[in-house]
């Protein structure tokens, strides 16, 4: 059981909920993420940690809703207990010290960045941020962001905050105007991070993905999240959630990330009455 | 001359009743059915059917105890040795151990020893709560403070090996990954062959007793073995963590939506019950095909036909003959209508526009020469391939090592394959960290996890 300390929503879709979890709080490295299951019908879903206090004992989830569960846990309250919640799971990032390092953020994928965005700063790179989302209410953390950054560079596609355009479109500008970028770190849908690595790629700049498969067990134990990388079949898990995004085959997992919608979308319905 | 008795049938579902619901197959015997089969046994002076047995349970003992009457008795003779026998009666594969031993089955038929076991556990746990709770509750005088010893993994080996150790005395904490203890038991052995709550009560009895049970844990990553043996004050380590990390054969289309690992389809259904209709969705495919010869490929197979396929295909490289399964869900699953596909083997898988799987291209295959398993390597028939049309397809060709512990350890020996390595006693390369079960042997059986578990046991007790 852990007990939800806060629950604060950041924007029409999107909440930032406050999880005691003191072992987790003291473990948990950039680029790991969590499992949880709500209730004992619940299904379990793999979320990635916003942010910590291990001195609280508590561990920071920030969620969009989508579907029946994670809309779910966005209507508990602070008081309420999550029935089940492991982790820290999956390898943490991988952080040295580069030069300057653009870290991309795509909507709720602006969540995990924020702990390796701010491992990166601490180990004495320059990161340059770069955030997008459809519009305005979706693009979260842009705060917290702007207190580390070197430079913080915000886009919507409705053009309702920031740039208009897409994230692809700040980091082309920085590309064409010369910057020497040692590292890119991209995290949120996969057509944006599919994006980003087709612009990285001839020009050899490492780029780092985080998948965020579908999962069950979150330990390696059911092959859900299985992934081909580079010819190999990799389990996001366990082998992620990080994997070079020249390597990662997003045309297949575009197609995977769509085996339950219809399901998933009927329950949702149900659900919202 | 005495009229002689066959051997007794239990009672089961009929198999058009029982391919339609996740209810056990198998209702076991009626009291006096278990008595005339108990009286089959010759009660031989050196029973073979004991050294058949991982755990050498007393079996003329307890069948003896049953033909009397004395059902508790022959309850308390089998927890001598076993801690888990409704269990064990349940998914052994008596017909190589027990049961193949018997003197009886060189004219006729062998004693059903695992019938009789399973009668005797679910008798004890139904009547008598002198029996089982008694038993439970035994254990020796602690020493004060008892020793710290942690458990990691709560399926047979890890629950053999915490019982023993709660018996002598020392303070156990079992660590689970997962949100349900039970390990195998209860995300992978389907309701019908092995139901939840006889899982259930082996552990609440466990819990009774005092063994600690600490769930959502996974080690290797909330704490690691060196954390547990140091910061958390344990004096010793049993890992029994299993081999729960699904193989694919890395053919085309294995990617596809709707091919599914076995541990994955039967998760979904047995942990995150989607066979309740839970939150946890699953593609309940029209016509399956399941890859695979063992018990896990049979349980898959028949789960697919209790969602609603209407044909459900078992495709096995090898013939029956080399079928590593039990001989009992072999026969189960066929009366169910599983239709069986000996040397035949996917090739490739093929999918619609939106990636779901539509067909499987499968090749027959022929036998050759014996291979280092001793069974007849199969050889693929060139020109055979054809194509199968299916919506789920469910990989059972066998598991390895989870990383997991290993990555965080890494001064504890592994093997090739990425099992630990441990002596005789069960020892790993790591001073007062032992290991059985899958994640020693790989894949194998749960009496030969429970058999690791208990020997750990002792070593364990006798270094502390």
């Amino acid at each position: 059981m852990a007990l939800i300390k806060f629950i604060q929503q950041l924007s029409p879709a999107v909440y930032r909920l406050t999880v005691a979890a003191p072992e987790i709080a003291r473990k948990h490295r950039p680029g790991q993420f969590i499992m949880l299951r709500i209730d004992g019908n619940g299904e379990r879903i793999p979320l990635t940690v916003a942010d910590k206090n291990p001195e609280a004992g508590a561990i920071d989830l920030i969620v969009q809703t989508v579907g029946k569960t994670t809309y779910q846990l966005c209507r508990l309250k602070a008081g309420d207990n999550i029935k089940d919640i492991a982790g820290p799971l999956g390898r943490p990032t991988a952080i040295e010290k580069l030069g300057a390092v653009a870290v991309i953020g795509g909507g709720i994928g602006i969540a995990p960045l924020y702990p390796i965005a701010v491992g990166f700063q601490k180990a004495g790179n320059d990161v340059i941020s770069i955030l997008g989302a459809r519009g305005r209410d979706l693009l979260i953390l842009t705060e917290k962001f702007a207190a580390f950054s070197s430079e913080l560079i915000l886009t919507t596609d409705d053009g309702s905050a920031g740039a208009q355009g897409f994230v692809t479109n700040a980091l082309q500008k920085l590309l064409d105007a010369g910057r020497d970028i040692k590292k890119v770190i991209a995290i949120g849908p996969l057509i944006m991070m599919k994006a980003v690595a087709e612009l990285t790629r001839p020009r050899g700049i490492p780029t780092v993905v985080s998948l965020n498969s579908l999962m069950i067990d979150g330990t390696g134990m059911c092959g859900c999240c299985r992934t081909t990388i580079g010819g190999r079949v990799q389990f996001a898990c366990v082998h992620g959630p990080e994997f070079d995004g020249h390597l990662v085959d997003f045309d297949a997992l575009l197609r995977r990330a769509n085996t339950y919608k219809d399901i998933e979308q009927k329950r949702l319905a149900k659900y919202l009455g | 001359m005495t009229e002689k008795i066959l051997r007794q049938k239990k009672q089961e579902q009929t198999p058009q009743a029982r391919s339609r619901n996740f209810e056990e197959v198998s209702l076991g015997y009626a009291p006096e059915r278990a008595r005339l089969e108990a009286g089959r046994c010759l009660q031989c002076k050196n029973p073979l059917c004991v050294s058949g047995c991982p755990v050498n349970v007393k079996i003329p003992q307890f069948i003896r105890k049953i033909k009397e009457g004395d059902f508790c008795g022959a309850y308390a003779v089998i927890r001598e040795d076993n801690y888990l026998p409704a269990v064990c009666g349940r998914v052994c594969p008596q017909e190589t151990q027990c049961e193949g031993r018997c003197i009886l089955g060189r004219k006729n038929e062998p004693v059903a020893v695992g019938d009789l076991e399973r009668f005797a556990a679910d008798w004890a746990a139904a009547n008598a709560a002198a029996g089982k709770r008694q038993l439970a509750s035994q254990r020796a005088a602690r020493a004060q403070p008892a020793a710290k010893i942690a458990v990691v993994g709560s399926g047979p080996s890890g629950l053999t090996c915490a019982a023993e150790l709660n018996t002598a005395g020392f303070d156990v904490t079992v660590f689970e990954a997962l949100h349900e203890p039970g390990g195998v038991l209860v995300y992978g052995i389907p309701e019908f062959r092995l139901p939840k709550n006889i899982v259930r009560r082996e552990i609440d009895a466990l819990a009774a007793a005092g063994v600690k049970f600490e769930l959502n844990a996974v080690i290797g990553k909330l704490f690691t073995v060196d954390e547990l043996l140091s910061g958390k004050g344990f004096a010793a380590l049993y890992i029994a963590s299993g081999a729960g990390f699904p193989l694919f054969m890395d053919i085309p289309g294995e990617d596809l939506n709707g091919v599914y690992s076995a541990n994955e389809y039967l998760t979904r259904i047995n942990l995150m019950k989607a066979c309740a209709d839970a939150d946890t969705p699953v593609l309940r495919g029209r016509r399956a095909a399941v890859v695979g010869g063992g018990n896990v490929a049979l349980d898959a197979a028949r789960s697919a036909l209790r969602l609603g396929a209407e044909k459900v295909y078992l495709l096995y490289r090898r013939s029956r003959a080399e079928m590593p399964a039990r001989c009992e869900e072999a026969r189960h699953a066929e009366e169910e209508g599983v239709e069986f596909l000996f040397l035949h083997n996917p090739v490739k898988y093929l999918g619609d526009a939106r990636g779901f799987v539509q067909k499987a291209l499968v090749q027959k295959m022929e036998l050759g020469a014996p291979d280092t398993s001793g069974r007849r390597r199969p050889l693929p028939v060139a020109g055979s391939e054809y194509e199968l049309a299916v919506d789920a397809v469910i990989v059972a060709v066998g598991t390895q090592a989870n990383p997991l512990i290993k990555d965080s350890a890494p001064d504890l020996e592994t093997g090739r394959s990425g099992y630990i390595i441990i002596d005789e006693n069960g020892k790993t390369s790591k001073n007062r960290v032992y290991a059985g079960g899958d994640i020693t042997s790989g894949a194998a059986t749960v009496i030969l996890a429970m058999g690791a578990g208990k020997k750990a046991a002792r070593a364990i007790g006798g270094i502390l």
